[in-house]
């Protein structure tokens, strides 16, 4: 069965702080860290955003370019972050509920660090193609926190992507070709339950497990259909920071030109769960009818997912129906000093 | 319908009162008013109260506070319409007394607001808004008045200025009652730069959270003449009471009080009376914009004039409709429930020419105007010397 | 504060803006109630808020009732949506206040309105966000 994309959208709060600003707090040397880790600011949530709100935004942009989808009539909600506001009660459900999609629906929350975006698209797509559910939601969001003074400070960000899928060829503007993942137990970034904040093992979180799951989950995925990076239109990598996307693409052999439409993380930060994702949904504002995509997420612990994505015929008529990814990352900021960024990610003590 | 006359009155200090709980208050301010009318026995009654279980933990009130007087087994009726509670106690009271079912009424008013922190008076004060759905959202009940404080200084022009005279003038008027919780000049300076509490009111521009009770004695004019001695008799003339949507949203022009308007109307229409007829009037100036809002809704000046007017001393205590002549709710303090039986103390007390250093010579008719939250509830009362 | 039961029967007025429109009058009713304040109607069909509308007069506060204190200084607005209908919201994203204008549009967008603690149930609803960039 035919299934792919019949309608899509991202969200992204429009706050931000630049490196600088976080690099003066713990006097770090912001030009280093900046070619280094190729980051010059990130989005930061209000107060009153989270991976809720983001979804809920994401997911009415998603259905507003769906060409009329009913909510009523979606099969599945599946929402992946690490930064669900609750512990237990799902994020899923009040996302449903704000959409409308409640109450004939599966839903469940999905976790698996920086992939559970992904991994959300992949079981939603799976039950389309089954014939399960007529459509099925997947949605990668995440507010994630770096630890105070910590490289990951510099890049934890929030932002959402929403898919709706479905088997009717008639509205499907991105059809999924395939799908592979590549998957083993590599503890290169963790957080212990009640912990506040994650730990990593620092370079340990290159090779053997960015570079390591991404290139096979990527050269895998080519191998199974058949292709090659020059077949492609556009890659987009999970972006951590700056640099690794870049680095993946390069090696595998992809040029600029088709990993820079995807590659938002020099201005957006590493929004963990939304981070491919979002990259997505850049690519589909502009993309073409017949582009060829490969989405390839990575999740530490470890994992890596892959997509070969189709563009159809209907993506001119939708791309404008919603606020596009490149316009919510580039217009109406808010910029941030540290302790008003402070404030906002909870890092200052309130009384009881 | 009988003649209502007030035959005594009575009220504590209001303020900070961290020594006295709710029901000393309370019976203070009762015995104060029983004292003053020369009698002791009582066929009803009423008490307003806005909000005595989130401040106190107490329901109940009208029989616990009947008990402490001594007067367990009289019927008691405690009103509530948030900051009109005690203006709504006096119509209760009225209406009983003008019916024939009691002839005489203690009519009281009280509110202990001290015991708990700011966040949690500012949550109870909330309550007289919209719960569902303008608490929700966080809003408080300064900020409601901000919002209309923007648009009637958008609409007529109206300035912060003219907002800050109106607490000048009720300061200075408050220097002059014993009884008020504050007794400090301030300047229009002083109320310009006072903190910012919700744009544009600042701290000074709203009325104190405030401990205190106040009282009344109600009965028929004919058994008033009778025992009135040589006090002047105070006859209540007119009665009026109006609601207005609690929700702005829901308001229709919000420009205008038009609780307090109809309100009004039915007040003056019961009187026979017209604006020019009042000497003097207690408004219920929760916030400086209240007053203003208040004297255009009871005609006194046309909408968008209200503002001017004070400017140019109208309002004041020797100008020609003097306003809030007890220091008005800003400078008195603002006992949630008391303060309605407190506006017609003023009155009674002006009516008799006991005001002293505020009195306001030949003043024989007099209103008095309370308002519940943002204007969703008002009464008016006038009064008259016989 | 409010218990999850008073927040959850709100929740197609919260989260989905459904409101009603009198069959009798076409007035539009947000939240819902049994009688039509304009005719005195009974009967309603169900209907949708836009979200979009400007702002018809707003403040900044800046002493919080309890709950709040995280999002002082809290802007709220009574905003006018395009269909005629007024609600009362948190303006959301506001970088200066004096950049707050009656009459500013506004469009409505899911956010958290308040939390109960560290512990407790988190409130969803709508605020307004400026439109139109």
């Amino acid at each position: 069965m035919t299934v792919g994309i019949v309608g899509y959208g991202a969200f992204v709060p429009r706050r931000r702080i630049k490196l600088e600003e976080i690099a003066k707090v713990w006097g770090a040397d912001a030009p280093a860290y900046k070619r280094g880790l190729q980051l010059f600011e990130k989005s930061v949530p209000g107060a009153d955003e989270d991976t809720v709100t983001m979804s809920v935004e994401a997911a009415r942009n998603a259905l507003a370019r769906s060409g009329g989808v009913d909510p009523a009539e979606i099969g599945a909600l599946y929402i992946g972050s690490e930064s669900h506001p609750y512990a237990v009660k799902p994020s899923g459900t009040i996302v449903a509920e704000a959409i409308g999609a409640v109450p004939a629906l599966h839903v469940a929350d999905l976790e698996f660090a920086c992939k559970a975006g992904t991994e959300s698209l992949f079981i939603a797509q799976s039950l389309v193609k089954a014939g399960e559910v007529k459509y099925a939601v997947g949605v990668g969001a995440d507010t994630s926190q770096g630890a105070p003074g910590d490289a990951l400070e510099y890049s934890a960000a929030a932002g959402a992507a929403a898919f709706i899928f479905g088997a009717d060829e008639d509205l499907i503007l991105a059809e999924i070709i395939d799908s592979y993942s590549w998957t083993t137990d590599t503890p290169d970034f963790w957080r212990r339950e009640y912990m506040h904040y994650p730990r990593h093992g620092s370079r340990f979180t290159g090779e053997p497990a960015y570079f390591r799951h991404t290139m096979n989950s990527a050269q895998g995925m080519m191998n199974k259909v058949g292709m090659e990076p020059k077949d492609f239109a556009h890659a987009i990598f999970h972006q951590p920071n700056g640099k690794f996307p870049m680095r993946v693409g390069k090696k595998l052999g992809f040029t600029h030109e088709q990993l820079e439409t995807g590659w938002l993380s020099p201005w957006l930060g590493n929004t963990y769960s939304g981070a491919s994702p979002i990259g997505l949904t850049a690519v589909l504002d502009i993309a073409s009818s017949g582009d060829l995509i490969l989405l390839t997420s990575f999740g530490s612990g470890a994992g890596s997912d892959s997509f070969v994505i189709r563009v159809t015929d209907r993506i001119s008529e939708v791309q404008d129906l919603a606020p596009k990814t490149r316009a919510q990352l580039d217009e109406d900021k808010i910029y941030l000093e540290y302790g008003a960024y402070a404030k906002l990610r909870g890092k200052i003590r309130m009384a009881e | 319908m009988r003649d209502v006359a007030v035959i005594g009155v009575g009220m504590t200090s209001f303020g900070e009162l961290w020594e006295t709980p709710l029901r000393s208050l309370w019976a203070e301010a009762g015995l104060a008013a029983l004292d003053d009318a020369g009698i002791d026995k009582v066929d009803l009654i009423t008490i307003g109260c806005m909000s005595s279980g989130i401040f106190t933990g107490q329901e109940h009130l009208a029989s616990l506070l009947a008990d402490e007087l001594g007067m367990a087994g009289v019927p008691a009726t405690r009103v509530e319409s948030a900051c009109a509670s005690g203006g709504l106690a006096v119509r209760a009271a009225f209406a009983e007394v003008a019916a024939g079912l009691s002839d005489t009424v203690l009519v009281t008013g009280v509110e202990k607001m001290t015991d708990v922190d700011g966040a949690d008076a500012t949550y109870a004060l909330g309550t007289a808004a919209d719960s569902e759905w303008e608490g929700f959202h966080g809003v408080t009940f300064p900020g409601l008045y901000a919002m209309l404080a923007r648009i009637h200084m958008r609409k007529y022009g109206t300035t912060r200025e003219q907002l800050a005279q109106v607490a000048v003038k009720n300061h200075a008027n408050g220097l002059l009652n014993p009884h008020a919780q504050y007794h400090l000049k301030i300047s229009v300076d002083d109320v310009l730069e006072s903190t910012a509490v919700a744009d544009p009111l600042n701290l000074f521009d709203c009325s104190p959270v405030t401990d205190g009770a106040a009282a009344l004695v109600l009965t028929t004019v004919e058994r008033a003449r009778k025992i009135a001695g040589d006090k002047p008799v105070v006859v209540i003339t007119g009665s009026g009471m109006a609601t207005d949507t609690v929700t702005l949203a829901n308001r229709g022009e919000l420009a205008e009080l038009g609780a307090v308007k109809l309100a009004g109307e039915r007040a003056y229409a019961m009187a026979g009376r017209k604006p020019e007829d009042i000497h003097l009037v207690e408004v219920h100036d929760c916030f400086t914009i209240a007053e203003i809002m208040a004297t255009e809704a009871l005609g006194f000046f046309a909408p968008g004039d209200g503002g001017p007017a004070v400017e140019k001393g109208l309002t004041s205590l020797n100008g020609r409709i003097p306003v809030n002549t007890s220091g008005g709710l800003k400078s008195k303090g603002h006992p949630v429930g008391a303060t309605g039986v407190a506006q017609v103390v003023e009155i009674t007390t002006q009516l008799r020419g006991q005001a002293g250093q505020r009195q306001v010579a030949g003043a024989t008719i007099g209103m008095a105007q309370n308002m519940g939250g943002s204007g969703g509830s008002s009464v008016v009362h006038i009064l008259e010397v016989i | 504060m409010f218990s999850p039961a008073r927040s959850w029967r709100e929740y197609p007025q919260r989260y989905r803006l459904e409101a009603a429109k009198c069959s009798k009058c076409s007035k539009i009713l947000y939240p819902p109630r049994l009688v039509c304040p304009e005719c005195g109607g009974r009967d309603f069909t169900e209907e949708t808020l836009p979200r979009d509308g400007t702002v018809v007069t707003y403040t900044v506060i800046r002493v919080p009732p309890a709950g709040f204190t995280e999002q002082t200084p809290l802007p709220l607005a009574l905003v006018e949506l395009t269909n005629g209908v007024r609600l009362m919201v948190q303006i959301g994203d506001v970088e200066d206040p004096e950049t707050l204008e009656i009459g500013m549009p506004v469009r409505l967008e899911f956010r958290r309105i308040s939390w109960d603690g560290e512990a407790g149930v988190i409130f969803y609803g709508h605020k307004a966000v400026r439109a139109g960039g």
